[in-house]
């Protein structure tokens, strides 16, 4: 046998067959020393392979559930589980991606280094990246169109590269569950192109994304399911039914717009 | 005299030549750590930690213990103290180790002014490189060792959490944990600065070089070479300076240590001029 030092304690290495990629049943987040809860009495299931969109207003809830999922914050109630076990269990097969302002860009280090720390949760304590690791690292790279780039140190990529730099980590993790925290907010239409087929492509090989945007034209497009969250509840669900529930929306703030 | 004289010289004494090697472990140790110390903007935690010992030396040095255990645990005492403290939002973090700080560093002066001999105090303050003995280079060797064992150990870990912390927790690695033993390097690496340049200047030890050497390098393992490299010419130089002018070694290592830094900075700002004047093709 391998090695192995897992990080997080123990490690299992095959989720039990035919569970779903997530399921919620009551779950309620509350962030440390708030009253509120950021999300309540969400239940939830997400089979293998879905796209999913989580749509709502800034502060509807959308990123502190990819937070719960990633295990960044704790369950207060109810219960999450991922691939079948709870949080943290299938810590290598969860990629998650932070808004870009997350991360020190200033730090000395090149692109496809950054890249490489995809493949940590593999290698766990005291393993150097191998042959293998540094490839998939670089296959990862030239899929997001960033091979070019890979010797740069992160800060001098734009914010679209930065974007595109942190999907090409979560490849390289080969995670089968990836949790995107707006990924096209404010990139440039090449970032767009190539997030929207990379999304397509994972999709294809079986893995589940899910994706909290303000980006609703694409959303028939990208996506197979979508949730509308509000002050922390679902309001809405499907593809259709969210869409309809946007354009409600968007017209209700016209109309007060108007009525202003 | 010639310029190899002034080199080389000083060092038929056995007293310099101990010197000057502690001068190098000690600046390997915390010019290497120096990086985490800069990058990760723990500079007023370095400076911090330097002060806290004092107690422990002081304590230490009442009860004819070894001084440089005092050391060590005082500074791991205080390691393990900030991380606590930095965990619990009462209280904002730097003002919290503002306070630490202050109070332990008044409380070795409170006990050192009990006693009438100041003169083993000056060096604890203003540090004596060349009062360095056998017992203590051992002792500088094994932090240097363990110190860059750990450090290359735990590589991956820290260079991840210093700059992707949310990434680092989500494969589940503790970013806390490893800073708690950054903390407890730090503190080893004051304990061999303060005898080469004293509780005042140790800080400068762990930010100058390292700070010097992010101007020039934009890579993590390449800026801790760099800066060790600067840090152990800066504290040979100033050892001999210190010798020839019969002035504080301590005062001579910093300034030497600072003189690179202003050297690296307009060396950078050649750069950029360069770059800008005949750009590289292609960029």
């Amino acid at each position: 046998m391998r090695f192995c030092l897992p990080y997080g304690g123990s490690r299992s290495e095959q989720p039990p067959t035919n569970a779903p990629a997530l399921a919620a049943h009551g779950v309620t987040v509350r962030y440390p020393g708030a009253a509120r809860a950021a999300l309540e009495g969400l239940d939830w299931v997400a089979p293998c392979g879905a796209r999913v969109a989580l749509v709502g207003p800034n502060g509807a809830g959308k990123s502190t559930l990819l937070k719960a999922i990633a295990g960044l914050l704790p369950v207060a109630a109810g219960s999450l589980l991922v691939f079948g076990a709870p949080v943290g269990a299938f810590r290598h097969r969860v990629a998650y991606l932070a808004q870009r302002g997350e991360l020190d860009w200033h730090f000395p280090i090149s692109v496809r280094r950054l890249v490489l720390t995809g493949r940590y949760p593999h290698l766990g304590w005291l393993r150097w990246p191998t042959r293998a690791d540094w490839r998939r690292a670089d296959e990862a790279l030239e899929r997001l169109q960033l091979l070019d780039l890979a010797e740069r140190q992160i800060g001098e990529l734009s914010g679209g590269q930065q974007q595109r730099a942190l999907l090409a980590r979560a490849l390289a993790q080969e995670a089968d569950l990836l949790l995107l925290d707006e990924p096209l907010n404010a990139v440039d239409a090449a970032t767009r192109e190539v997030v929207s087929a990379v999304l397509r492509d994972l999709q294809r090989q079986g893995r589940t994304v899910i994706v909290a945007t303000h980006d609703l034209d694409r959303l028939q497009a990208d996506f197979d399911d979508a949730l509308f969250l509000m002050d922390g509840r679902v309001v809405a669900r499907g593809v259709s039914a969210v869409g309809e529930r946007v354009h409600h929306e968007l017209l209700g703030n016209h109309r007060v717009a108007v009525a202003a | 005299m010639n310029v190899l004289d002034w080199f080389l010289a000083p060092f038929q004494y056995t007293f310099m030549r101990t010197a000057a090697l502690a001068g190098v472990l000690v600046s390997l140790t915390c010019a290497s750590l120096g990086a985490y110390v800069v990058l990760r903007r723990m500079a007023f935690i370095g400076d911090a930690l330097a002060h806290t010992v004092l107690p422990g030396l002081v304590i230490a040095y009442l009860n004819r213990w070894n001084m440089t255990v005092g050391a060590i645990l005082a500074g791991i005492a205080t390691a393990l103290g900030i991380g606590w403290l930095s965990r619990r939002r009462e209280v904002r973090e730097d003002t919290a180790i503002g306070i630490l700080f202050t109070g332990m560093f008044a409380l070795g002066i409170l006990l050192m002014s009990s006693v009438r001999s100041f003169r083993d105090f000056t060096h604890m303050l203003f540090g004596y490189i060349v009062g360095v003995t056998d017992a203590q280079l051992r002792l500088f060797a094994l932090i240097a060792l363990v110190v860059l064992v750990v450090l290359i150990l735990l590589h991956k870990e820290l260079e991840l959490t210093s700059f992707d912390p949310t990434h680092a927790q989500v494969i589940g690695l503790r970013a806390d944990r490893l800073r708690d033993v950054l903390l407890v390097l730090m503190a080893l690496a004051v304990v061999g600065a303060i005898q080469a340049v004293g509780v005042v200047l140790t800080s400068a030890l762990l930010i100058v070089p390292a700070a010097a050497a992010a101007m020039l390098t934009r890579r993590l393992v390449p800026m801790m070479a760099l800066a060790s490299a600067i840090a152990i010419v800066a504290t040979l130089v100033g050892l001999l300076a210190s010798y020839h002018l019969d002035v504080s070694s301590g005062a001579t290592i910093v300034l030497t240590c600072i003189v690179c830094f202003l050297t690296a900075w307009v060396l950078r700002a050649l750069r950029e001029r360069l770059s800008r004047t005949w750009p590289v093709s292609g960029d």
